[in-house]
């Protein structure tokens, strides 16, 4: 199974189209309905972030898995890009309080401890690439 | 944790379903305790949500789709508290871990003040200093020479807790550093004040209080840069005086000179050298007096210098309800009789 959706983040309706190809294929790998909650609400922090920040850009779902001693592992895995302005200072965004909401566990820490994986790629002028991944278990 | 969460899932669906069938107080009970232990077990606010949804379809599997979904409406609804929740976890590890390096920090800067007072005979002399908080900004210091001579130092950092302890590392290994003048009050000021110039941020200051004491001639010389006045009793009167020493604070002004001051000490006088936190002891009717302070020195005079400073300052920090605002320094240094 490597279905595949990519989603153009360019408007609001973008970020629930992206939302929506999460939750479908969450469910159709079996996540618990608070774990389909955290993925798309990972989504749309992300997705948000392209809308707001880099005005657009895409967000590619795909199914990963990974062999265990325990058996096979399934996943879903996030990958966020653009080519916005990139983020300066990367370290100073994953620290918690940094957001500009004023914090209150949201943003992209917040994507970082809802997730399993998290990854971050930025530079500045050019854009930035998140990818997470949260795996079934 | 995926095992401790289907206990509280068995447990949960029980519990709930113990109260619909009796629906009384002691259900209510069950679901408070339950509560706790849902954070104990770091449950976050969606996942009790969940809990609740499993429950239902368990127990009533045949509800309305509607009660279902807005279950799962819910559920989204909370992931803003879920988050909050998590982030709220990540802090309170954080500050545990600040808070043990600052217990570290704390018990490094401890050995940064003399170990023990420098004993002569001629001299009784009773210390105490408290933080705050556990960091403190204030500082003292003795010394004795060959002569048995006995320099002695007060200082006070503008500001409290970790930049204020900071810069009274920076305070002592200055002192440490400026040997030859330590029984010259002003010449030590003068070199003090330099160093601070130079290498302290200019938005700190330090105010010092030294003195030296030559029990050879039991003369008393003393220098000030900006301190809290002291007090010098005068034993055959029974009167306490201002110990003031005019001076800039340091770090302020390069070229400064420190004047200096001197004193006879006849038998049993003794000179009174305090940080501001001790004369800013504030009560809820506001600041003490400094004659607040001479009465209650007064009232424990007859006992050893030590005794004195430590019943002052446990009088004073009742007065405070306990609850120190600033680092609390006072040192007593007595003539003999
Ligand atoms: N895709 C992006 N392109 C450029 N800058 C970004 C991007 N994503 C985030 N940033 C920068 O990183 C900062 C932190 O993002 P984060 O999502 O953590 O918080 P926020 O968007 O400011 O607030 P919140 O998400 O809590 O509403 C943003 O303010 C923004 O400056
Ligand atoms: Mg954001």
């Amino acid at each position: 199974m490597s279905v595949q959706s990519n989603v153009e983040v360019h408007t609001e309706w973008g970020i629930v189209s992206a939302r929506q190809a999460g939750r479908n294929l969450a469910k159709e790998l079996g996540f618990s309905s608070v774990d389909q909650a955290r993925i798309t609400t990972a989504i749309s922090e992300l997705a948000r972030n392209i809308y707001l920040y880099a005005e657009k850009g895409e967000i590619i779902i795909e199914s990963v898995e990974r062999m265990q001693s325990t058996g096979r592992k399934k996943g879903i895995k996030i990958t966020a890009k653009d080519e916005g302005p990139g983020i300066k200072n990367i370290r100073q965004v994953m620290e918690d309080g940094f957001t500009t909401s004023g914090g209150l566990g949201a943003g992209l820490p917040g994507v970082k401890r809802l997730m399993d994986e998290f990854d971050i790629d930025s530079i500045a002028g050019e854009g930035t690439e998140i990818t997470t991944i949260k795996w079934n278990s | 944790m995926a095992d401790s969460f289907s206990l509280m899932q068995e447990q949960y669906t029980k519990i709930l379903k113990k109260y619909l069938e009796e629906k009384n107080e002691t259900g209510l009970y069950h679901a408070q305790q339950f509560s706790k232990k849902v954070l104990e077990n770091q449950i976050s606010p969606e996942e009790v949500v969940s809990l609740h949804l499993d429950a239902l379809e368990k127990y009533f599997p045949d509800l309305p789709q509607g009660v279902f979904d807005s279950f799962e409406f819910l559920l989204e609804v909370m992931m803003g508290y879920g988050m909050a929740y998590r982030e709220h976890q990540s802090l309170r590890d954080k500050q545990k871990e600040l808070e043990t390096e600052i217990n570290v920090a704390a018990s490094m800067q401890q050995t940064f003040l003399p170990k023990e007072i420098p004993s002569v005979d001629a001299l009784d002399v009773g210390v105490i200093s408290v933080p705050a908080s556990k960091m403190s900004g204030d500082y003292y210091h003795f010394i004795k020479d060959d002569n048995d001579c006995i320099g002695v130092a007060i200082a006070d950092i503008i500001g409290k807790g970790v930049p204020a302890a900071l810069c009274m590392s920076m305070i002592k290994y200055a002192m440490d550093s400026l040997p030859e003048q330590r029984l010259q009050p002003g010449a030590l000021l003068d070199n003090l004040n330099r160093v601070v110039e130079q290498n302290v941020a200019s938005n700190m200051f330090i105010t010092m209080m030294y003195g030296s004491y030559d029990p050879r001639v039991h003369h008393f010389y003393y220098s000030g840069a900006g301190h809290e006045p002291g007090f010098y009793y005068h034993y055959d009167t029974d009167t306490f005086e201002e110990l003031y020493a005019k001076g800039l604070v340091l770090g302020i002004k390069r070229d400064t000179t420190f004047r200096e001051y001197h004193k006879k000490v006849e038998p049993g006088d003794f000179i009174v050298l305090l940080s501001d936190g001790v004369t800013e002891c504030r009560t809820d009717d506001g600041f003490i007096e400094r004659e607040e302070l001479t009465r209650l020195i007064r009232k424990y005079k007859h006992l050893p210098a030590q005794e004195i400073v430590d019943n002052v300052f446990y009088q004073l920090e009742k007065l405070q309800g306990f609850q120190l605002r600033d680092d609390f320094s006072l040192i007593i240094l007595r003539r003999k009789v």
